[in-house]
């Protein structure tokens, strides 16, 4: 099954989505921001990236942006949990290179279709 | 009812169809009366030791004592059951019973004379508190029942150690 | 899949107090003029994350409120706002408000309408300048209705049922790169009917200038069924931006031209602005017809539970675990080591096993350090809202008040912060209103005209020391023994100390505020504080320097669990007589008592006659032989300034002692505190001071 990578701040959210995922039996690795998440992208290869875009240290878009820099992570989806519905953050985020986003608030249903979407 | 009762003790254990209907007592000796409480209410069963007395406090809560770790007080059960105070041996016994009041669970030990068995018998055969003198004050009886032609005194655990309230000077 | 969101409401709530505390610590630090944007954006996250979760886990008024203040906050955070004085207490109550908020839904209660609203008003005063309208404040729902919900309205709204759809589809070379994937796309398109493909390979340049990275294909597509326009765009809408779209209607039967959808990046924010039109209608009906309430009531319900569970957990540094484990680890090695000898012992084995032992006496001792380590948590727990309660108060009283915070990671027992927290609360009250001056006094004499007011703790033997230091107009001990003496406290005749002087204000009755503020001199003195801090097993100094300032140093035992203890004899019974209480103790013989009549015996201490309590008498102790020689030992004990004699027969040592409850299993004794487990393995009772020093002094 793929291995995802849940990155948010919140932890309410972020154990929210790895429990979501966990449940539909992806391998989930939790990670705090976006230095977190940086770190444990280089240590494991993860199939997708579920990322949360207001964060402290390093932002969502930013670690998108940085990811997509990394060889293995070149074609890997990356969505982004956003609740800014304006479509600049949105479009900042493609710029980046997010393959998508799902907007807050998701319930899991949501999140399982997006993902299913995205892994095929 | 009496099958209910069966299929219900069938997963527990199928050899003992008639579990749900009995009871298990732990029965101990004072002076010359046999009294039980309630098996599941005994966490342990201790010799006397010497415990540390506490002032001001009925006569019958003898003291404290260290159970693990834990300040445990020993009540003297003859004394609380108003019957003559008898010298501890070394084979005087202290039964340690968890009781509860107010939703709240403590640990208190008994000192008896000695205890003699666990005796199992049918709940239907418990008989209401009597009428006649037993040495014991009714309110901390929960009935008799026989059992080989001796006469056992089930004791309720949790009547028989509520405390009771203390006047504060200070 | 159905998730039972209920189990992350705990963690949510705990994370949005963090949340609310990093806000509101932020909006001090630009209270303060100091503008950072750094500090704007943690204020910002605070409420963002706030927002997101709330929407998620269903408390729509928490998210509705926070993204009023979010809006702000972004526009702070764009320079399009000023920060002002004004907009940070707006603000600061909005954190209150949230903070009530949550406490409410947290606690499964209903939230109070009347006071959100009063915020949610000042909040859109500063935001337009106005109140909005009830229907208008619906729209700012819009964000956290979810947006498929909205979509399908404007599938009704927009679109006509057609036949099928047409797409051209032409990928920019960068596609790819974001991790999209056109098979993926229509793979989708296929669950919604029957599709075919084909695709355009004109672009793909030569072989040697082939790019692998890029997307040189294009397609068109046909996708035949009932379909609405918006679920075809919906499978494209990531890819907006990135590639040439367009979606025809195929119709081959249909008399009516249907409106052509053509998307291209120049075309999005029109079509947003629809959509969140189309949003606005939608929210709105679905808020006036069925607010979600039910549901959350019942989870709410769930919350309580598990709040009540938590209130006694204590978070620990994983450190600190993983010190434990490495101690454990330490003596199941000596422990299996020892058995080892015992296996097969002989004499010459002596050293060894001792060795062995003081090792593992060691190790226990190191791994009771470090289990009492877990309970200990760093006093900024209690510090951290203090900057609060000082730019409140100041405000309110017109100073300038800078606070300091000094060693706030000085680490003390979880219980103890716990009860330290409201006497803190007063004392730096008192610095606030008594002990700092108007900026025009303060100018007046020669100070700066911002007070400072600092917070220090630090460790000393085995206690925490707080103190809390003022520079401030200091204590005027004439004033103070005048005071004393109009309120009957002491007689004019009173020589005192400047230190005993001091330490009038803590005697019941005694206040020297000129008038009743409403901040602190509401009857609640400062012996209140005091004997709150001794009940803990501390005490209270106070030093103070007429027009420089006051100090007031409280000291603490790091623990509750294990104390200082003197083990005294009383007939063949042995009690401990907590060190801090111990004025100090003096051998006697039964003819230095003096008896007075009605009033028991006193026993005279240098100039003074302090009431003697007899432990083998109130206590009911059995004389031996040593106390019927009427030799003893007379132990000063001391409370709140008053002090008495323990009549006790000998003075067994100093000890430290673990305290355990009498109460668990048993019941409150009088003159008794707690009981603790000798090296013996008997227990002795720990005597109640105060208890015992109000008793003598009936």
């Amino acid at each position: 099954m793929a291995s995802i990578l849940a990155v948010d701040d919140s932890t309410s959210m972020r154990k929210m989505v790895a429990f979501t995922l966990k449940g539909a039996g992806y391998e989930v690795e939790e990670a705090i921001d976006g230095v977190d998440a940086l770190a444990k992208a280089q240590t494991m290869q993860f199939d997708c990236i579920v990322t949360d875009v207001n964060m402290p240290n390093k932002d969502g878009i930013t670690l998108i942006r940085e990811l997509r820099l990394l060889a293995d992570y070149k074609y890997i989806p990356m969505l982004m949990l956003t609740t800014e519905s304006s479509i600049e953050k949105k479009q900042e985020g493609k710029a980046a290179g997010a393959t998508g986003w799902i907007v807050k608030p998701f319930d899991p249903d949501q999140l399982l279709k997006t993902l299913k979407k995205v892994l095929g | 009812m009496a099958q209910e009762l069966k299929t219900k003790s069938a997963d527990h254990n199928s050899n003992n169809n008639e579990r749900e209907n009995t009871a298990q007592y732990l029965s101990f000796t004072l002076d010359s009366e046999e009294y039980g409480v309630d098996i599941l209410r005994v966490q342990e069963i201790r010799s006397w030791e010497p415990v540390s007395r506490i002032p001001n406090v009925p006569h019958y809560e003898k003291g404290v004592v260290n159970l693990r770790g834990s300040i445990v007080p020993i009540i003297d059960l003859r004394e609380k059951l108003c019957i003559k105070f008898k010298e501890y041996t070394p084979l005087t016994v202290v039964v340690v019973l968890q009781t509860s009041d107010d939703n709240k669970t403590r640990t208190m030990g008994v000192v008896v004379d000695s205890v003699s068995d666990v005796i199992t018998f049918d709940k239907t055969k418990i008989q209401g508190t009597p009428d006649f003198g037993t040495k014991v004050s009714n309110e901390f009886i929960n009935g008799l029942v026989m059992v080989n032609e001796r006469m056992l005194i089930l004791l309720d655990v949790d009547k028989l150690l509520e405390l009771e309230d203390l006047e504060m000077e200070y | 899949m159905a998730i039972d969101m209920s189990q992350f409401h705990q963690v949510f709530f705990e994370e949005c107090f963090e949340g609310l505390e990093a806000m509101e610590l932020g909006l001090l630090n630009l209270d303060t003029g100091d503008i950072d944007s750094e500090v704007i954006n943690t204020i910002f996250r605070g409420a963002h994350s706030i927002k997101g979760g709330s929407c998620t886990f269903g408390f729509n008024e928490v998210a509705d409120f926070t993204h009023i203040m979010e809006t702000l906050l972004d526009e702070m955070r764009d320079g399009r706002r000023k920060v002002t004085q004004l907009v940070i207490d707006v603000l600061l109550g909005s954190v209150d408000c949230l903070r009530t908020m949550l406490t409410s839904n947290q606690a499964g209660q209903d939230v109070d309408g009347a006071t959100v609203e009063k915020y949610r008003a000042a909040l859109e005063i500063e935001l337009n300048g106005s109140v909005k309208e009830p229907a208008a404040t619906a729209s700012v729902k819009i964000q956290i209705v979810n947006e498929s919900s909205a979509m399908a309205t404007v599938a009704d709204e927009g679109a006509l049922i057609e036949k099928g759809w047409k797409i051209a589809f032409c990928p920019y070379l960068d596609l790819l790169k974001t991790g999209n994937d056109p098979v993926r796309m229509f793979r989708e398109l296929a669950e919604l009917g029957q599709y075919s493909v084909s695709v355009g390979t004109q672009d793909i340049p030569a072989f040697d200038e082939l790019d692998p990275d890029e997307c040189n294909l294009s397609w068109t597509l046909e996708v035949v069924g009932d379909i609405a326009v918006e679920e075809v765009k919906e499978i494209f809408s990531w890819v907006e931006g990135d590639c040439e779209l367009d979606i025809q209607p195929f119709t081959k039967t249909t008399a009516q031209p249907a409106p052509v959808e053509k998307i291209t990046a120049a075309e999005l924010p029109a079509q947003d602005l629809q959509q969140l039109k189309a949003e606005q209608v939608e929210t709105t009906i679905y808020l006036n017809t069925e607010p979600p309430r039910p549901e959350v009531r019942q989870s709410d319900n769930d919350q309580l539970k598990t709040s009540v569970k938590a209130s006694s957990s204590i978070r620990v540094d994983t450190n600190k675990i993983d010190t434990l484990i490495n101690m454990v680890g330490e003596v199941v090695i000596t422990q299996s080591m020892l058995s080892l000898i015992g296996e097969n012992f002989a004499i010459d084995q002596l050293p060894q096993l001792k060795r062995g032992l003081a090792q593992l006496e060691r190790h226990i001792r190191d791994m009771q350090q470090s289990v009492m380590n877990i309970r200990m948590v760093p006093i900024s727990f209690v510090f951290s809202r203090f900057p609060r309660l000082v730019h409140d108060i100041s405000s309110k009283l017109g100073k300038k008040i800078e606070l300091k915070l000094v060693g706030e990671n000085t680490e003390v027992d979880k219980a103890v912060v716990e009860l330290i927290s409201d006497p803190l609360v007063h004392l730096i009250r008192n610095s606030l209103d008594h002990g700092i001056e108007i900026p025009a006094d303060r100018i007046a004499a020669g100070k700066s005209e911002t007070g400072t007011i600092e917070l220090n703790a630090y460790h000393r033997g085995g206690h925490i020391v707080i103190e809390i230091s003022d520079d401030g107009r200091g204590l005027d001990r004439n004033k103070l023994i005048l005071k004393a003496i109009q309120n009957g406290l002491i007689d004019e005749s009173s020589i005192l100390t400047d230190k005993q002087a001091f330490e009038l204000i803590f005697m019941p009755g005694f206040s020297t505020a000129e008038s009743v503020t409403d901040i602190s001199g509401r009857g609640v003195g400062m012996d209140v504080v005091r004997r709150n801090i001794q009940a803990l097993g501390g005490n209270v100094e106070i030093i103070s320097n007429l027009g420089k300032g006051t100090t007031i140093s409280i000291h603490l035992p790091l623990t509750l669990a294990i104390i200082d203890g003197q083990s005294v004899a009383v007939g063949d019974e042995i009690y401990i007589v907590p060190l801090v209480s111990i004025k100090e103790s003096v051998n006697i013989t039964e003819n230095m008592l003096n008896k007075i009549a009605d009033k028991g015996e006193t026993f005279r201490l240098r100039d003074q006659y302090i009431p003697i309590i007899r432990m083998h008498d109130i206590f009911n102790v059995q004389p031996n032989n040593k106390s019927n020689t009427g030799e003893g030992v007379i132990v000063v004990v001391e409370r709140q300034g008053i002090l008495c004699g323990l009549f006790v027969d000998e003075l067994l040592g100093p000890q430290q002692v673990v305290v355990k409850s009498l109460e668990t299993n048993y019941r409150r004794v009088q003159g008794v505190s707690g009981a603790t487990i000798l090296g013996d393995g008997s227990v002795a009772l720990i005597l109640d001071i105060p208890g015992l020093v109000r008793f003598s002094n009936r």
